[in-house]
């Protein structure tokens, strides 16, 4: 029952993470926090100079939220009502379309604030659904990860637009039975030699992990960004996952079918969560995953203000909640993946041994740095030119390569 | 003295003049009666679907994924591109097959249930039939993938007999045998119903006039029973024609249908037209259908 809630949770967090997930041009941040509005010229945050506040008054009483199923879990929800008498409310959303059509109109005056990934991000930024947040009255966040406090998908131009809460990375997972080693690129999802074997999710957004492929085995395209592609950038991914098909078994749409395609055998290498490894693992069978040479996709959400927050307040308390290491730790346990906190590592062994490792939230920031965090593809893409490929195209052009 | 008290009998009971009033008004009675359920057809369930036609025609701006009402074709002519018609034809194809599939299967058996089986054994086929339904779905097809896969009980059972192994796991034969088998109720129960009506005088007068049994079932019984395939038809044509689960999960590469472009084109993608225009398809599938039904005269033995 356990593993089905977790998948559950995870369905959620695939539609969280896969579908649409964190922007963020990388890990690196190379154009992080530069320039107002940079990354997407030509666009403007209609909140930018909305004044945030210096202080957090007494709390409204109440709080709602917008979330991915498992992020409004009572073992952490209930502690909160009663410290801050803030009563959660949690709709769940099941995509991060549903999340910025729901914060339409900033959030209606109905919502407070949304968990959302980083593709929902810049579309919620720059439709005017949320407003700047004073990070100095969240004391986390300066225990975060480094590249968690100012990335891309959620700080434009100096103003944070949210917290960052928690993330993971798209790995390798791979059988050991056929790869005594692990691969060392992701050109093993493209080979012959494994045709029928091979299994990927089910999202557009899977597109990036093949341009991100390509923008080291083929630098002539010149791809700079997986989310960023011209035209014929974006043909000639497509181009690669039209051949990459045939070797497909099936494009998977829940953890729990990765798990046992690798379970029976079905499959010995795919694109997956860290989670999947995880279970499988604690399940006795014989696999790893591994981030190639190539690097890595990955997604991170963000709890973000809206503009009309009723509750105020209560939000920043949340905030101030959310980013705490045991709730972080918490979250990280329960949904399986790995929290922006750094001082979480330690209560999430306790809650769960080696969970600290196992999900990386110990590890080296260089590991991060290989990580390029899901953004919404828009058309006004980093060149200053509005002739990148947009996440419609993405889709329509997923269901030609799947259908 | 009597006249007053019946006078004061009718102004006490205001119940037994109302009743007296619509029982002088069939039409008034009969209007009360219906107007709930059928303003409740009206409302959630024609003027949904008619809102649903509307959004058809409509797009959605990319960025803010808000719904733009400005008229458009573009939606419709997007489903005339291979893409979504090898989508459409693999779903039409596939409801085809299983429909065939349980009219095959289940001839036969309901032939027995009706017309051979005592009838305490019919009750054990009736039970047998029925109870699958009261599992979930989910578990059942998931109870599938176990049989299926590689590895699984078919393939360990068949190399256990010295046959090989099989590997048909994630594909479209094994969504042919799913779909098969969870719709095979809804074609035996109605196949069911059209064979025991026959009465046993046609039967007798087939044979009084020289018929065989191969002759009196292919003359007599088929054509009788056909209403009734063609109505089990309508139930596993329709249920596979929008399902979209077992494709996600039994489905290999190349099983989407119509039903998985739709779902994600409203989870994934927030394109609710396009989803709507595509919902269209089915609809006019079914339309078809139900107008060949009608005529082979499949709505008399439902």
């Amino acid at each position: 029952m356990k593993v089905w809630a977790r998948g559950g949770a995870l369905l959620a967090a695939a539609s969280a993470a896969v579908l649409v997930a964190a922007c963020g041009s990388s890990g690196g941040g190379s154009t992080a926090s530069s320039g107002s509005g940079s990354g997407t010229s030509g666009l403007t945050a209609p909140q930018a100079n909305t004044p945030v506040p210096t202080s957090v008054g007494k709390g409204e009483g109440q709080l709602n939220l917008i979330a991915w199923e498992g992020y409004a879990q009572p073992q952490w929800v209930k502690p909160f009502e009663q410290a801050t008498g803030c009563q959660v409310s949690a709709k769940y959303a099941g995509s991060s379309s549903e999340m910025v059509s729901l914060m339409a109109n900033g959030g209606g005056g109905q919502y407070d604030m949304v968990s959302a990934s980083g593709d929902a991000d810049l579309r919620l930024i720059y439709s005017g659904d949320v407003k700047p947040v004073n990070i100095n009255l969240v004391p986390q966040w300066k225990n975060f990860h480094p590249f968690l406090q100012n990335p891309p998908f959620n700080t434009i131009g100096g103003k944070h637009y949210g917290v960052s809460y928690e993330f993971g990375p798209n790995v390798l997972l791979y059988s050991k039975k056929a790869f005594p080693s692990a691969p060392t690129s992701w050109s093993v999802l493209y080979n012959k030699k494994y045709a029928g074997e091979v299994t990927v999710p089910n999202n557009p957004i899977q597109i990036a992990d093949a341009a991100l492929y390509l923008s080291k085995t083929q630098p002539g395209l010149g791809i700079s960004d997986p989310y960023e592609l011209t035209q014929p950038q974006f043909n000639a991914t497509v181009n690669l996952l039209k051949q990459q098909k045939p070797l497909i078994k099936k494009y998977w749409d829940l953890a729990s079918q990765e798990i046992s395609l690798f379970q029976s055998g079905t499959t010995v290498v795919g694109a997956a969560w860290p989670y999947q490894t995880n279970t499988l693992v604690a399940a006795g069978a014989k696999v790893g995953d591994t981030i190639p040479a190539q690097g890595a996709t990955g997604w991170a959400d963000t709890w973000m203000l809206a503009t009309k927050a009723p509750h105020p307040n209560c939000a920043y308390k949340w905030m101030q909640w959310a980013t705490s290491p045991k709730v972080q730790a918490q979250q990280a346990v329960f949904f399986g993946e790995t929290p922006a906190n750094k001082l979480a590592c330690p209560i999430m062994d306790q809650l769960s041994k080696g969970a600290c490792a196992a999900y990386h939230a110990n590890a080296p920031e260089a590991y991060f740095q290989t990580l390029k965090f899901w953004k919404t593809p828009l058309a006004q893409c980093g060149n200053g030119k509005s002739d990148c490929v947009p996440f419609q195209q993405w889709v329509t052009a997923w269901t030609q390569i799947t259908g | 003295m009597t006249a007053t008290a019946v006078r004061e009998d009718r102004t006490a009971s205001g119940g037994a003049r109302v009743s007296a009033a619509l029982w002088r008004r069939a039409w008034l009675r009969a209007t009360l009666t219906l107007s709930p359920p059928l303003a409740w057809f009206l409302v959630i369930y024609l003027a949904s679907l008619l809102v649903m036609l509307v959004t058809a025609f409509w797009s959605v701006n990319p960025f803010t994924n808000s719904l733009v009402h400005s008229w458009t074709l573009a939606n419709f002519q997007q489903i005339f591109t291979p893409t979504y018609l090898t989508i459409i034809a693999r779903t039409v194809i596939m409801a085809a097959v299983v429909t065939v599939t349980d009219a095959v299967l289940a001839l036969p058996f309901a032939y027995f249930m009706a017309r051979v089986a005592t009838p305490r054994g019919r009750q054990a086929l009736f039970i047998a039939v029925l109870l699958p339904l009261w599992a979930s779905y989910l578990a059942r097809v998931y109870a599938w993938i176990v049989i299926l896969q590689k590895g699984g009980t078919l393939s360990w059972t068949l190399s256990k007999l010295g046959l090989g192994t099989v590997n048909i796991g994630y594909t479209n034969v094994a969504m042919w045998i799913v779909f098969s088998y969870i719709w095979l109720p809804f074609m035996i129960v109605p196949i069911y119903g059209a064979l025991e009506r026959i009465p046993d005088s046609l039967l007798e007068a087939s044979g009084d006039l020289g018929a065989r049994n191969w002759r009196t079932l292919r003359s007599v019984v088929l054509p009788l029973a056909l209403p009734g395939v063609v109505a089990g038809s309508i139930f596993t044509f329709s249920l596979t024609l929008g399902d979209f689960i077992t494709p996600i999960l039994v489905g290999g590469a190349n099983s989407s249908f119509i039903g998985n472009v739709i779902y994600s084109n409203i989870g994934t993608a927030g394109n609710l037209p396009f989803a709507a225009a595509l919902a269209v398809v089915p609809i006019v599938i079914m339309i078809f259908y139900l107008s060949g039904a009608r005529a082979a005269g499949a709505f008399e033995a439902m």
